[in-house]
């Protein structure tokens, strides 16, 4: 199977986008959850949804999954209807909140979904993949958070997926299971697997992703690796205490973006923050300047039209 | 197209498949209330009903104690599959149908499922009041009556598991067994099942459109000698009733996030 997977990868790479969007909305009442999605990723992608709560990642994963029909657009999985990959064990999903039972063991679990399979890998194989071979005979009430997440992730490895799509797959965990449950995603998907994954932590998508797209209000608002989304705000934050300054002036400095005033301090970014900064010291009364660089956390907000917190 | 979809197939019947249906079944008899609903009530109840003073007065091709037992073994029946059938409301509630939608299984194999299991269970209560009934040594009937009414009780079953999977869709979580309960109950005592109805009372009447009433009549038919047409009509009735209401709500579920 796995080899047979392989094989494909090669042939259709370049045939068959794994995930393909085409004018896709959403709406739930009056509430437009997507509008307007297009996009397009290939085989073999690791791709992080990144946005906050409301931007449409969930969603979006529910059409890709077949969960849900958009209100408008078509959706395709490796050109196939969505509920038709899911038939043929070519896509799978480790999400947010999808139940257990607790009454059965974390062996039985594996191999009553199994069976619903035409073909699945071995139920030891996928155990020992997630890392929860030592927890098979253990009752599923009995797991951690992270441990039944490893359950699921182990679920979702069974048909040997071409696509794995995961909804904040570490929602709940601590530092260690968040760490544990990546690396086992990352060594999979050194095997070829196109995986989507949404989440709101920024070192996440940063982190495990080739390719970041941020979503913001069911909008695609970039699209880029993660040193391309950063470039794409490159600039600095130049903070300064400065009572009663003149926003408006400032805003007119070369290469400044915005300009924020919190109390008595000033917020500025720009792309030269050296000008600001010589202006800031020689043409007004502004004290305990300092310049920051902007993370992808200042990316983000600045890119989502939000303002820091 | 690529060699990816080629190489996969869709699994035959829906996904249905022994292992799911043997894991079912294995839940179930873990399942402690289950198995006192099941087990342990109907036995009970036909210890507290069978004993009235009448018990060896004779009716149709046997006694009021094997009446009572029939009674009985059907009321357990219809419990037990129902409840059963309802597990598919716990189900939803812990979202398991939601995970399982992410898997092949067709949600008509997976009712199927659940119907299987509470058609089993159903057998197994209707076994025990049967049992039950022998060791008290008071039932009175051939034995090809008895055996008869023992069949026709399991497949009055179904009817209730319909019911219950019914119900399952329609009322949330702990909420569908709460309803089955006391419902069952009163559908007992409207459709002749616990306390004889006179058949020329205008209750008869109102009975007759109720859902145990064509059941019970079928159940007992080897041992009265007697079925009227309206009692068949009415548990065929019922059963369409529920089945389609069962998949209505299915498909339901399975459009909605």
């Amino acid at each position: 199977m796995t080899q047979l997977l392989n094989q494909s990868r090669q042939a259709g790479a370049a045939a068959t986008p794994a995930i393909s969007l085409r004018g896709v909305s959403r709406s739930f009442g009056d509430v437009q959850a997507v509008r307007g999605l297009d996009l397009e990723i290939g085989q073999g992608e690791v791709v992080a949804f990144l946005g906050p709560n409301g931007a449409g990642k969930t969603t979006t994963i529910d059409m890709v999954l077949g969960l849900s029909r958009p209100t408008s657009g078509t959706v395709a999985v490796l050109g196939l209807d969505p509920r038709e990959a899911i038939a043929r064990g070519l896509v799978s999903a480790v999400m947010q909140t999808g139940g257990l039972l607790k009454d059965l063991s974390v062996r039985e679990t594996v191999a009553y979904v199994a069976s619903l399979f035409a073909s699945t890998q071995n139920v030891d194989v996928v155990l020992e993949i997630a890392g929860i071979t030592h927890l098979a005979s253990r009752k599923v009430g009995r797991c951690s958070g992270g441990e039944q997440q490893r359950l699921r992730f182990a679920l979702a490895l069974l048909p040997d997926p071409a696509l794995l799509l995961l909804d904040e797959p570490t929602t709940g965990m601590d530092v260690e299971g968040r760490r544990a449950f990546w690396q086992a995603i990352r060594a999979d998907a050194a095997r070829g697997r196109t995986v989507l994954f949404a989440t709101h932590y920024l070192e996440e998508a940063d982190q495990y992703a080739d390719r970041i797209i941020l979503l913001s209000e069911g909008r695609i608002v970039a699209d880029g690796s993660g040193p391309e989304i950063r470039a794409l705000t490159s600039g600095r934050v130049i903070r300064a205490l400065l009572p009663d300054a003149d926003t408006r002036e400032l805003g007119r400095l070369p290469g400044v973006d915005s300009v924020e005033r919190r109390g008595e301090v000033v917020l500025v970014h720009a792309q030269d923050s050296d000008a600001v900064a010589r202006h800031l010291l020689t043409h007004t009364s502004a004290r305990d300047v300092e310049i920051t660089a902007r993370g992808l956390e200042e990316a983000f907000l600045s890119l989502t039209g939000r303002t820091a917190a | 197209m690529t060699a990816v979809e080629l190489t996969r197939t869709i699994p035959r019947l829906g996904g249905f498949n022994p292992t799911l249906l043997g894991t079912e079944l294995k839940r179930l008899l873990r399942n402690r209330r289950t198995m006192i609903f099941t087990l342990l009530f109907p036995g009970v109840m036909l210890l507290a009903f069978g004993s009235q003073s009448d018990w060896n007065s004779s009716v149709g091709n046997g006694n009021v104690a094997a009446y009572i037992m029939v009674a009985m073994a059907l009321y357990g029946a219809a419990m037990s599959a129902a409840s059963t059938g309802a597990s598919v409301a716990m189900d939803r509630a812990l979202g398991w149908s939601r995970q399982l939608r992410l898997t092949p299984l067709r949600p008509a194999a997976y009712v199927a499922t659940k119907s299987l299991c509470a058609l089993a269970v159903g057998v197994l209560a209707v076994g025990v009041v049967n049992v039950v009934g022998i060791v008290q040594g008071r039932a009175q009937m051939p034995v090809s009556v008895w055996l008869a009414c023992g069949a026709l009780t399991v497949l009055s079953t179904l009817v209730f598991a319909a019911l219950g999977v019914f119900v399952g869709y329609l009322v949330p979580g702990e909420t569908a067994m709460q309803v089955l309960g006391p419902g069952l109950a009163a559908l007992a005592f409207i459709g002749n099942v616990f306390i004889p109805i006179d058949p020329s009372s205008w209750l008869w009447t109102v009975s007759a459109f109720t859902p145990m009433f064509g059941v019970a009549e079928i159940s007992r038919a080897p041992l009265t000698g007697d079925l009227p047409w309206y009692a068949v009509a009415n548990a065929l009735g019922w059963l369409a009733v529920f089945v389609t209401g069962a998949a209505w709500r299915m498909s339901r579920d399975t459009a909605r996030v």
